[in-house]
Formats: C-alpha cells, sequence, structure tokens
C-alpha cells in the first residue's frame, strides 16, 4: 500500500461518492413515493390500479437492476425515448425500490387487524382519524425494519450504475485500476467510501428500528 | 423493433445457454450458502465470544458491502495481494457464497433463537447429547421455516448474478450485448427487442420460485 497514491486518488473518490449519493437518494425519494402509492393501491383494493400496482411490484420485484437499467438506457431510445444516464439511474432505482417499498409498507398496512379499526370507530372517531392515530403509527412501526434493510439494499445497487457509464465510486475503481494498475490501493478506497456511505445508514437504521418497536411492547 | 434478431440463427439458442450461466452460479452457491449458514448459524448461537464477535464482523461487512465491491476485490484483489490467479466463475463463486452464508446464517440464528428452551433442557433430560440434540430435535424444527427462506434467497441470488458479466462472465446479458452489437447493422434498434427479451427471461427465471416460497410459506405458516 502507497499512502501518496491513496491521497492523491482521494479527491476522484469523494466526488465519485457525491455523485453515488446524489443519484442514490433521488431514487430513494422516487422509491419511496412510488412505494407508498402503490401500496396504498393495493391495500384499500382501488379498482384497476390495484392490479396495475400488483403487476408492476412483481416485475419489478422479479428482475435484477442491471437489466432494468440496461433497458431504459439502451433499449426504450430506439423507440423515441431518450433519457441521460443520470436520470436513467435515478429512475431506475426509483422503479426498483418502488416495488420493494411497496411490498414493505403493504405488509405492514395489512398486518392491522380490522378490530383495531373497528374499536376506533366504535370509540367515535372519524376515518380520516383512525388512519392517522391508529393505522398508520402501527404499520409504521411494523414496516420500519423492512424499509430499513430496503434502505441498505438501494444504497448498495447504486454500484451498479457504472454500467452505464455513470462516473460513481465503482466506475472510478474500474478507471483508476486500468489507468494506473494500483489494485490494492484502489480497492482499499473502494472499501472505505462504501463503509462511509453504509455504516451510518445501517447504525441509523439500528437505532430507529429499535425506537419505533412500540408496537412489540403490549405482546 | 429488433426482435427479428433473436430468430437469427442461434441467437435464441445463446441467450438461454447465458441465463444458464447465470443460473448454474446462482443454484451452487445456493447449495454451499445453506450448508456452511446452517454450521454458521449454529455456531453463533453458542456462547462463544470470540466466534460471536468474528462472525458479527463478517455479516455487518457482508451486509454493508455491495456485490460488485465483492466481486471486485475477490476478482482482482486476491490476485493482486496473494499472486492468486482464479477464474472469473470461481471468483463469483466465492463471492456469492460468502454472501449467501452470511443470510443464510443469519435466517438461522434468527429461527434457532425463536425455539424455547425447553425443547433444549428436555432432549438433554432424555439423556441425547448435543449433536444428536440439534440433528434430531431442533433442525427439524427450524428447516419449514427455513425453506421458504432459502428458496427466497436463490431468487435473490439469480437476481445478483447479473453482476458477473461486470467481471467478465459471459452470461445473459453478455450475450444479449454480443448479438446487438454483431447485428448493428442490419437491425439497428435491436436493443429494444433484446433488452425487453433478457428482462422477460430474468422474470421468468424468478417469478416462479418466489410464487413457490410464498405458496410454501402460506401453508407452513403455522
Amino acid at each position: 500500500m502507497d499512502l501518496e497514491v491513496i491521497y492523491s486518488y482521494i479527491p476522484r473518490f469523494v466526488e465519485a461518492f457525491w455523485l453515488t449519493l446524489k443519484i442514490g437518494w433521488f431514487g430513494i425519494l422516487i422509491a419511496f413515493i412510488v412505494g407508498i402509492l402503490t401500496a396504498f393501491a393495493v391495500h384499500f383494493k382501488i379498482p384497476v390500479l390495484s392490479k396495475i400496482a400488483g403487476i408492476y411490484i412483481e416485475i419489478f420485484r422479479n428482475t435484477p437492476l442491471l437489466v432494468q437499467l440496461f433497458f431504459i438506457y439502451f433499449g426504450l431510445p430506439k423507440l423515441g425515448i431518450r433519457v441521460s444516464a443520470e436520470s436513467c439511474g435515478a429512475v431506475g432505482l426509483g422503479l426498483l425500490g418502488g416495488s420493494y417499498m411497496a411490498e414493505a409498507i403493504r405488509s405492514g398496512l395489512d398486518a392491522i387487524s380490522l378490530a383495531q379499526t373497528e374499536s376506533a370507530l366504535a370509540l367515535g372517531m372519524k376515518k380520516t382519524q383512525v388512519f392517522k392515530y391508529i393505522i398508520l403509527p402501527e404499520a409504521f412501526s411494523l414496516s420500519v425494519p423492512a424499509i430499513v434493510a430496503n434502505l441498505i439494499f438501494l444504497l448498495k445497487e447504486t454500484s451498479v450504475f457504472s454500467a452505464i457509464s455513470l462516473m460513481d465510486l465503482m466506475f472510478t475503481a474500474k478507471d483508476l485500476i486500468g489507468l494506473y494498475y494500483d489494485t490494492t490501493e484502489t480497492l482499499f478506497l473502494l472499501v472505505i467510501f462504501y463503509l462511509i456511505m453504509l455504516l451510518p445508514v445501517s447504525l441509523i437504521g439500528n437505532a430507529v428500528e429499535k425506537k419505533y418497536r412500540y408496537r412489540m411492547l403490549g405482546q | 423493433m429488433g426482435f427479428e434478431v433473436l430468430l437469427k440463427g442461434t441467437n435464441f439458442i445463446r441467450l438461454l445457454s447465458g441465463l444458464w450461466v447465470a443460473l448454474r452460479i446462482s443454484l451452487i452457491s445456493v447449495a454451499i450458502s445453506i450448508f456452511l449458514g446452517m454450521i454458521l448459524g449454529i455456531l453463533m448461537t453458542l456462547k462463544a465470544p470470540v466466534i460471536q464477535a468474528v462472525s458479527r464482523i463478517y455479516l455487518e461487512f457482508i451486509r454493508i458491502m455491495p456485490q460488485m465491491v465483492l466481486l471486485f476485490l475477490v476478482y482482482f484483489g486476491t490476485t493482486r495481494v496473494f499472486n492468486l490467479n482464479i477464474s472469473a466463475e470461481t471468483s463469483a463463486l466465492i463471492v456469492f457464497s460468502l454472501w449467501g452464508t452470511a443470510e443464510m446464517s443469519d435466517l438461522v440464528r434468527g429461527s434457532l433463537k425463536s425455539i424455547p428452551k425447553i425443547q433444549y433442557e428436555s432432549s438433554f433430560s432424555l439423556g441425547l447429547n448435543t449433536y444428536q440434540t440439534y440433528v434430531y430435535v431442533i433442525v427439524p424444527q427450524i428447516v419449514r421455516r427455513m425453506i421458504p427462506l432459502s428458496i427466497n434467497l436463490i431468487t435473490r441470488m439469480i437476481k445478483t448474478t447479473s453482476l458477473v458479466m461486470m467481471i467478465g462472465i459471459v452470461e445473459v446479458l453478455k450475450v444479449g450485448q454480443q448479438i446487438i452489437e454483431a447485428n448493428r447493422k442490419s437491425s439497428p434498434n435491436a436493443a429494444f427487442g433484446v433488452y425487453l427479451t433478457v428482462f422477460l427471461l430474468y422474470f421468468l427465471a424468478c417469478w416462479p420460485i418466489g410464487r413457490l416460497a410464498k405458496y410454501l410459506e402460506k401453508k407452513w405458516a403455522n
């Protein structure tokens, strides 16, 4: 290991780190929006929409992100739909994540027994109140572990972006290995930067999970 | 639309054999992971501080690192550091087994923990030794819970094997790329048809397996 080499590589990795993080968080934002909408569509059995949502979830949960990105980035332009690599990455990650988030949120909503709603209604609460004060907090606490796992999963999946030539951490590493052949130093930095990105998410996720475990208290 | 390329010559067969490469890697890795994961999972429940510390670090590292980074570490890193020349497919097998073992052992540990202490105590008081207790009493109880989870692991493996093209293994996506390149002149729109087909092939490979896992999970819920 050559420290001098490591120092000289750091700026390039920092740049790639921010790009990865930027696209990653955009993707996760899309994933949350898509996930919540589809989960509600499926849970409340909204006529046509729930069918579409179901098909969408099955398709995107059962295909790899790399293949999805290739289709969006190289396949769709042939139909005249052209997207930049960055938005392709964010949209691809968002669509993949949306299907995972939808499953996480839906299973939380489905797990709340009907008795909860009925009791709340019997106490004179309005439907919106029942949803806001009873269903949502309980469903959320049930979904938190799955959501945290999904967050880590999605941030990890950003490593695929290099395949559509986005200058992310993976791409930078491959580029540097190809240029200077300092494999050990480059791989070391690659691991360090992914740790910097994911370790906090993992630790904060664990803490949040513990905090929201209140549904288990009554059992 | 570019679908006609697939009907030329042996193109579609080539695509399918590419899919088989991905499936083969994931099936072998799953088999290894189930075996090693069981052992590691049981070891983790024993109250040995060293094993617990080591396995925790191992699990956390594998959980956090993207599989692509692990592939690079094994494929490029070991060559450089240890002067080992591992083929791309072997490194893929190593990485996916390491990853699967971590996932599996965590599942095994979770299900072992859910087995009440009484089960152990009763079998000890009946005169069974530790080995017999595990083989005849504990493991049969967790297997039922493990099977749907390990089937889920297979689908996740299959999806993740799409990454191996990045270290130069010719699997379905790479074959698709080759077909598109070779027919660039005669059918310029091949990218759409071929990548859509690859997309559907992955779906057809994973979806039934996922359904089976869901079905078994429901059937064996109690």
